[in-house]
């Protein structure tokens, strides 16, 4: 022990001499990897930035050669226009029906059925709790045509609820994947304790454990907002109506209609993204946490 | 308390309502999906079995260009692996060792995931836009003006044009759940190394690299399987165009479905999309397993 020990003091002596030495190549090493860093930052940003800028640009700026630099006048009628005659105000205002029913409905059915599953008593637990951690592995894709023959037949087809059915079952996995493991990290003593004062199964549930839920219900609800704020397939598919129409829906075909109309489509975008900028800035730890859980499965 | 617990009542209240939603839109598709595969069906009139034609369509004397799309697939799941997770890695590793401005460069990174891809797509529309795109202009600005052309509509470049920014997108995904990966190694073990003079790159390839191998099999499948599966950026640049050239399986399912009516068909297609991706899952499972076996 003692000539590790000696070994080591002996060793940072001798590198004393060199420090300023190494010190230099450190900085030169530190340089390098901070340029490419942030050619990296310029990379994933600039498209961005650009998409920004042009928003605020009349066409004469977008198709008459000032494409790249600033706006000369920064001028907002591009996004009066996208939200008025381009509809985005009506799709935003579905996004914003459909996305959070969604977060509501499957966040009261991830917290239940997690419940029922890792604390109440009966045969099918394990086997439920399997069932939904397989529906992880599924595709949308494979379910699309069966599912719209399925809301065809309900009738509900050209509706919010033919969004909101299929992108709460896709929540529930995950939701319940998150849930359960976080249920199974919390002590049982303050809800025996409420058996003791004589409260019943739904006051257990209500009073005290969805209060100790919130953190993993946060979680949850991320995840469930970025995917079905942005999701494509299935609004695409399900509703036809623009009256319906979510973001990513409504910004398609409108830029499909009016393609040469580079302003008002950009403003849309940027109005499309704006939400999720916003939730991302003051939470981008939890944000990036709750889209890492995905992975954990793994 | 056991008694609350039984509860029957309680139970079917908390879980049925959950189980009923997920058994309708999640598992009863994927049966009936199958079935629909042994199908020669065009939604509206009846539909007759045919067993299995409608998979030797898919690849035997094959016209309506699903092998290619296959084809497609899979060199956007070859650029993922050489391109995106190798950068995505470099990043990791150059951000978790902790340099300035780590957290910041971390959320920068991070932003493309979080925005919808049809946003990305349509941006990216415009930037390979052939009179006045981003990509054309800078192009002309730097003098190599007589590269720029008409990026999507051209059969030569639409395939990688489309390929960009779905992994421009993901990089920051990855890049993402390696770094956790390599954070959360134990300090002490680099203290030991550094102790020995391990220099930066032996400490990453020695140590850290081999201790995230479980992060990188993740990684791995995700971008595999995403590259089978990837639809949105493709069907909003190209859809699958011009010519097919950009056809992915994903894509060119959807079209056989909602454009020819050919349900049966269709549904062959979206069954070996779920194979295909059950398939590579597991051959990359044990390719990752037969090397850890290598080495110890």
């Amino acid at each position: 022990m003692g000539e590790v020990k000696g070994q080591s003091i002996s060793r940072n002596l001798f590198s004393k001499p060199n420090r300023t030495n190494t010190k230099k190549k450190m900085n030169i090493k530190s340089i390098l990897l901070f340029t490419l860093l942030a050619v990296v930052t310029v990379i994933q940003l600039y498209p961005l930035i650009w998409l920004v800028l042009v928003s605020f640009k009349n066409n004469a700026e977008i198709f008459g050669g000032n494409v790249l630099g600033l706006p000369k006048v920064w001028n907002i009628s591009n996004y009066i226009s996208a939200l008025t005659t381009g509809n985005v105000a009506r799709y935003l205002l579905n996004s914003v029906i459909v996305t959070g029913s969604t977060i509501i409905i499957s966040s009261i059915l991830i917290a239940t059925s997690s419940y029922a599953i890792t604390r109440m008593k009966w045969k099918f637990s394990k086997l439920t709790l399997i069932i939904f951690l397989l529906g992880m592995m599924v595709p949308i894709h494979s379910t699309l045509l069966p599912l719209f023959i399925i809301l065809r037949q309900l009738h509900i087809l050209n509706t919010y609820t033919a969004l909101i059915l299929p992108y709460v079952a896709f929540a529930l996995p995950m939701g319940i994947f998150v849930m359960t493991s976080f249920l199974e990290g919390i002590p049982r003593e303050l809800e025996e304790a409420a058996c003791v004062d004589g409260c019943n199964i739904y006051q257990i549930f209500y009073k005290i454990v969805l209060p100790l839920l919130k953190p993993s219900l946060a979680t949850v609800a991320i995840f469930t907002y970025l995917s079905s704020w942005n999701e494509l397939m299935f609004a695409n598919t399900f509703l036809n109506d623009p009256k319906f129409a979510t973001l990513p829906v409504g910004i398609m075909s409108m830029a499909g209609q009016h393609a040469t109309e580079w302003g008002p489509i950009l403003a849309g975008l940027v109005i499309a993204t704006l939400p999720s900028i916003i939730l991302y800035i003051p939470l981008s730890n939890q944000v990036q946490k709750s889209l890492m859980t995905g992975a954990v499965k793994g | 308390m056991d008694k609350i617990l039984n509860n029957k009542k309680a139970i079917f209240i908390f879980v049925f309502p959950a189980m009923l939603l997920f058994v309708i839109a999640v598992i009863l598709p994927i049966i009936i999906s199958t079935y629909y595969s042994f199908l020669d069906w065009d939604g509206i009139g009846k539909a007759s079995f045919v067993g299995i034609k409608n998979y030797m369509t898919l690849f035997v004397n094959n016209t309506d260009g699903f092998v290619k799309s296959v084809q497609n697939s899979f060199i956007l799941a070859i650029l993922s692996v050489v391109i995106q997770l190798p950068l995505a890695l470099i990043l990791a590793l150059i951000l978790a060792r902790g340099i300035k401005g780590e957290g910041f460069f971390r959320t920068v990174y991070f932003i493309p995931v979080i925005i919808s891809t049809v946003v990305i797509g349509q941006l990216f529309m415009k930037i390979y836009n052939p009179d006045y795109g981003l990509l054309n202009i800078i192009l002309k600005n730097i003098g190599l003006g007589k590269y720029a052309h008409a990026w999507l509509a051209d059969t030569k470049t639409a395939l990688f044009a489309t390929f960009i920014p779905i992994i421009w997108q993901y990089v920051g995904y990855h890049m993402l759940l390696m770094y956790a990966a390599i954070k959360s190694v134990s300090e002490e073990i680099y203290e030991a190394a550094k102790i020995d003079g391990a220099s930066w790159f032996t400490m990453a390839s020695q140590i850290t690299i081999p201790l995230i191998k479980p992060i990188l099999q993740v990684c791995t499948v995700f971008a595999v399987i995403g590259s089978f599966k990837s639809f949105d950026l493709i069907y909003v640049l190209t859809n699958g165009g011009p010519l097919h050239a950009s056809e992915v399986p994903s894509t060119l399912m959807y079209s056989t479905i909602f454009n020819k009516y050919m349900y049966g068909y269709g549904s062959a297609m979206s069954t070996f999309i779920i194979v295909e991706c059950l398939v590579f899952t597991l051959i990359i499972y044990k390719l990752f397993k037969e090397k850890k076996a290598k080495e110890a």
